[in-house]
């Protein structure tokens, strides 16, 4: 039997591939969420920093638009502690920069072209995660 | 007509993460948390993305340039350093932490409360952090 979420995340799954093949095919540019955002941020992408503002816009804003269009709502279901989002966003920060990629720029750009880089980068990364959640969650029960 | 579609990739991007569950942390937490409930779903994500993604780097191959000019973005050096490995650890220890990650962060803002602001700040200061240590790679590459 199929679960019906997976069907949502294999349709979700295509349409972030169909956005990061528009992203190359129409601009040249490979679709990373912490490079493009990171960029603008440190302003070391400030030569193309029009391209990266409106990618974020549209980020942020298609969600919203697509919620209030259906009257529908979401969450997230984030930690409310306050101690855990900081350590864990400066973690995914620091950490996605400095190996130069996140999930979406070394996972789905990365291994769909067979890249080394990418590949060993979510190899690293989904052990770390599964390390993270033992510990955190089984081991001392914080999350 | 760049502008246009740096708005369509990030909007698809954004419904894509939306539609697909990932700006959920405990889907992501259960995709990790293979000692107690595990779920799968993100391995039909991450599939899912691939796909198109693959198609669109042989069609890339034959193309000559990118639709709207510039060029393709070489392949790099298929070299794993060090910061490559630590990075991609310290990265993955808080995704598993908070169950978000950067794009699924930004996606998630207009409905992720204080929470999802909280995170997103954290990370964009993480960011900074990594600035000096980017510096030094440069430096002895």
């Amino acid at each position: 039997m199929i679960e019906q979420s997976y069907i949502y995340g294999l349709v979700g799954g295509l349409i972030i591939g169909a956005a990061a093949a528009l992203y190359l095919l129409g601009n040249g540019r490979i679709m990373g969420a912490s490079g493009i955002i990171g960029g603008l941020a440190d302003g070391s992408g400030r030569g193309d920093w029009q391209d990266r503002l409106l990618f974020i816009a549209g980020l942020v804003a298609a969600p919203w638009v697509a919620l209030s269009a259906l009257g529908l709502s979401a969450t997230t279901n984030a930690s409310s502690s306050p101690a855990v989002l900081v350590a864990a966003g400066l973690l995914v920060g620091f950490g996605a920069r400095l190996a130069n990629g996140c999930t979406s720029g070394h996972g789905v750009c990365g291994i769909s072209r067979f890249s080394l880089r990418g590949i060993v980068a979510t190899g690293f990364y989904l052990f770390a995660g599964g390390v993270s959640v033992l510990l955190f969650k089984h081991i001392l029960g914080v999350i | 007509m760049r502008n246009l579609v740096s708005l369509a990739s990030g909007s698809l991007f954004g419904l894509g993460l939306l539609i697909s569950g990932m700006v959920d942390t405990t889907k992501v937490q259960g995709w990790l948390d293979i000692f107690g409930e595990w779920d799968p779903t993100l391995a039909f994500v991450l599939g899912g993305a691939i796909l198109p993604m693959a198609v669109a780097w042989q069609i890339s191959d034959r193309w000559r340039a990118p639709v709207l000019g510039g060029s393709f973005p070489m392949r790099p050096v298929a070299r794993i350093t060090p910061d490559l490995a630590i990075g991609s650890l310290i990265f993955g220890a808080g995704w598993g932490l908070a169950g978000l990650c950067p794009g699924p962060s930004f996606a998630s803002l207009s409905f992720g409360g204080w929470e999802g602001l909280i995170f997103a700040a954290s990370m964009i200061a993480g960011m900074l952090l990594a600035v000096p240590a980017r510096r030094i790679r440069v430096a002895t590459t």
